[in-house]
């Protein structure tokens, strides 16, 4: 099966002779980026019918690929289950995790790789059907629910069913679509996942008006890119890449004004897109690092809207997720 | 040794003397082996220790911090990883054991089927074993698991329903519990007692047909002994049972127990699928009992039945046994299948959940191995000691 292969890659990678890790030479040397996705989750990684790959994940591993590389699309997508998706980093499959992965301290610590920043701030909901009458997921006594194994969600329901004394039961799936097809048989009666991946999977049921999230959010999923430790260089390519973005739209800078404002921009805008001081190269890069990923990938917001917010069927609000001016938490740290 | 041999050997160099130069590459291979296995161990240690990738057993005494939909032992979010390794064991155990029993009973029916004297039972044993052998078994767990199982009715009320006791839906078999009251552990005593009974009783009906040849029904009594006594022993102590039914909350039922559909599914396709196999094994071992035998019998005037049971089957097993003790393991390896649909065994929870919560796949990847590998290994010893007493003895 395709996870002990999975595994087996694992090992062999573990046991052979230690090597020093510079994975920027690595991609550069391959001409490719080989990014880990989810297996399919809208908004943040899905594969359209020609075999295109989009979403608020992927633009995290096209961004990269512009920064390094120079162009967005020079990256390879694998898709992963929640249970593979560490080994394969870790083992080297892939360069750069970008799977709805929440930064936890258990995963930051003692998996030995490190969370480059968070590109959406998250938490645990639940959805049902509306047949169910329930209102709130204090009524959830006694109920099924369907989870994707291997998440941290798994661990942030059995904290809410304790705190409230509440009993509960839980099957685990390996995909997201797998619980979704639970909830529809009625196998569970509820479903309990990341909010973004709530309104997602409620697209893909057969009547998404049956179905309604429910207003508790029980616990911090702040999701983000993940790198293998001991790769600082590389650690500090990625965590700049998401910064960039976040910048760019802070700035005003957008994937049509780029260029322009390159030129022309004010001093922070020429810093960031290269044209003023040397910030590509300190993180080994080009100068037009930024440059490259705001044109091609676009600032945060562009990202958003297009992938998750007003312009995809998914509709979310910015919410947390809007700049730190703006009633949001997003913060990149300064460009200089 | 002669002098000859003597002589001829004292010529020689010492690294000359065909013993000695095996035992030296004996030790040079097991120098280089043990190496090897150094090299392993000491660079997967040190590859994990300069990544950053925490190590050790420690882990097991951690609190889990999640929970498993099926357990048969007291099993929480508060308890430990190693607790959640048992209870996934446990759960492999019990579904493998299962398969084993329904897949025996299949394949032995349907294998003795191929050879009925009537057409149809023939044409559909065949039909049977052509059809599960040759469908992927993966296919086979998601046709039960999504396909007939989840058609079940979704709301609780809807039930298939047998007397209000038993209720049958999309989330599982829900059957009434029996529990024990006082005096009941005197029915269980006389379960044990009626199994002791009947063994002595065995050995000596044996004894007293070797001696004098008469023939003792010693199935119809041992069914007698193994029912009648605890029935008995229920009556004298006032029948010390109660029967907890399943009620109908709010989401499901509460009470009684209840059978998961993921493990109805599993133990439906990996029974179905191997019970194939295993008629196939009694096929062959059928047909490697010479046609004499049964003649021979038959102008004995034995019955047909008799045929069957004492003479073709007892020689069947000596070909039949070996083959099934493959089938068994790989019905064993093929539990772990489980993980395509959630059902909770030990490959699911350990190397799904706890392998992700803690991120310790060497350790938890060479447990599991281990424990699949003594499990196959336990299976082998018993299959082998079975094979040992079906095969030819001389009086």
């Amino acid at each position: 099966m395709h996870k002990s292969i999975l595994f087996g890659l694992a090992t062999v990678a573990l046991f052979s002779a230690p090597v020093q890790a510079d994975t920027l030479e690595d991609v550069k040397k391959a001409g490719m980026l080989k990014c880990g996705v989810s297996t399919g989750l809208a908004g943040f990684s899905q594969k359209d019918e020609k075999g295109s790959w989009s979403g608020l994940d992927v633009d995290v591993c096209r961004g990269v690929a512009a920064a390094v590389l120079g162009d967005a699309s020079k990256v390879t997508y694998k898709p992963l289950t929640a249970k593979e998706r560490f080994t394969a980093l870790q083992s080297g499959e892939i360069d750069i995790l970008s799977r709805n992965t929440t930064w936890t301290h258990t995963r930051d610590t003692s998996l030995g790789l490190n969370f480059a920043g968070t590109i959406y701030y998250d938490g645990t909901g639940f959805m049902v059907s509306k047949k169910l009458g329930v209102k709130s997921a204090l009524e959830l006594d006694g109920a099924a629910a369907c989870i994707q194994a291997g998440t941290s969600t798994e661990l942030a329901i059995a904290d809410y069913f304790r705190e409230n004394n509440m009993k509960y039961k839980v099957v685990t799936f390996d995909t997201s679509d797998q619980t979704r097809t639970g909830l529809e048989s009625g196998r569970c009666d509820f479903l309990v996942s990341d909010q973004s991946q709530l309104y997602a999977l409620r697209i893909g049921l057969k009547d998404p008006a049956g179905a309604i999230v429910l207003p508790e959010v029980i616990s911090k999923e702040p999701l983000g890119p993940v790198v293998r430790q001991g790769d600082d260089k590389w650690f500090n390519i990625t965590k700049w890449v998401v910064n960039a973005s976040i910048e760019g739209e802070f700035q005003g800078v957008t994937s049509e004004n780029a260029d322009e404002l390159a030129k022309s921009g004010k001093p922070g805008q020429k810093r960031l897109l290269g044209t003023e001081g040397d910030l590509g190269e300190k993180l080994g890069l080009s100068k037009d690092w930024a440059l490259n990923v705001i044109k091609q990938v676009g600032n945060y917001s562009e990202s958003f809207e297009r992938n998750v917010g007003q312009d995809s069927p998914l509709k979310i609000k910015r919410g947390l997720n809007a700049q730190w001016n703006n009633g949001g938490i997003l913060y990149s740290p300064a460009m200089r | 040794m002669t002098e000859d041999q003597r002589a001829v050997s004292s010529k020689h160099a010492f690294y000359n003397n065909p013993k000695n130069r095996a035992l030296i590459y004996q030790l040079l291979l097991l120098i280089g082996i043990g190496y090897f296995f150094y090299t392993i161990v000491s660079n997967t240690m040190a590859n994990m220790e300069a990544r950053g990738i925490k190590s050790g057993f420690g882990f097991l005494q951690a609190t889990s911090g999640f929970d498993i939909l099926m357990s048969l032992i007291p099993f929480d979010a508060t308890y430990s990883y190693g607790r959640t390794f048992v209870v996934g064991l446990l759960n492999t155990i019990l579904v493998s054991i299962i398969g084993i029993i329904l897949a025996t009973i299949i394949g032995f029916l349907i294998g003795v089927a191929h050879f009925s004297p009537n057409w149809l039972i023939k044409k559909l044993a065949t039909a049977y074993v052509e059809t599960f052998r040759n469908i992927p078994l993966l296919l086979q767990v998601f046709f039960w698991y999504f396909a007939v199982l989840a058609a079940l009715p979704t709301a609780a009320r809807d039930s298939v329903s047998i007397g209000e006791a038993v209720f049958l839906n999309v989330k599982g078999l829900f059957i009434p519990k029996l529990i024990g009251e006082s005096g009941s552990s005197i029915v269980y005593l006389s379960i044990a007692v009626a199994l002791i009974a009947i063994l002595f009783l065995r050995r000596w009906a044996k004894k007293r047909q070797e001696l004098t040849g008469a023939q003792f029904p010693v199935l119809w009594t041992g069914l007698g002994i193994f029912f009648g006594l605890p029935l008995l022993a229920t009556l004298i102590t006032g029948i010390p049972f109660g029967l907890e039914y399943p009620i109908m909350g709010r989401f499901s039922f509460d009470g009684g127990i209840t059978v998961i559909p993921e493990l109805m599914a599993l133990a439906l396709a990996l029974s179905i699928y191997t019970g194939a196999f295993i008629a196939e094994a009694v096929r062959a071992g059928i047909q490697a009992v010479p046609h004499g035998q049964t003649e021979a019998a038959r102008s004995l005037g034995m019955k047909e039945s008799k045929i069957m049971s004492l003479i073709v089957v007892p020689q069947a097993m000596r070909v039949i046994t070996p083959l099934l003790n493959s089938e068994y393991q790989s019905l064993v390896k093929n539990s772990t299948l489980a993980t395509a649909i959630g059902y909770p065994d030990l490959f699911t929870v350990f190397v799904g959940t706890t392998l992700n919560q803690t991120g310790q796949a060497i350790e938890i990847v060479f447990m599991t191995m281990a424990v699949y590998f003594v499990i196959n290994m336990i299976i082998s010893f018993v299959m082998n000691r079975f094979n040992k007493s079906t095969q030819i003895t001389a009086r």
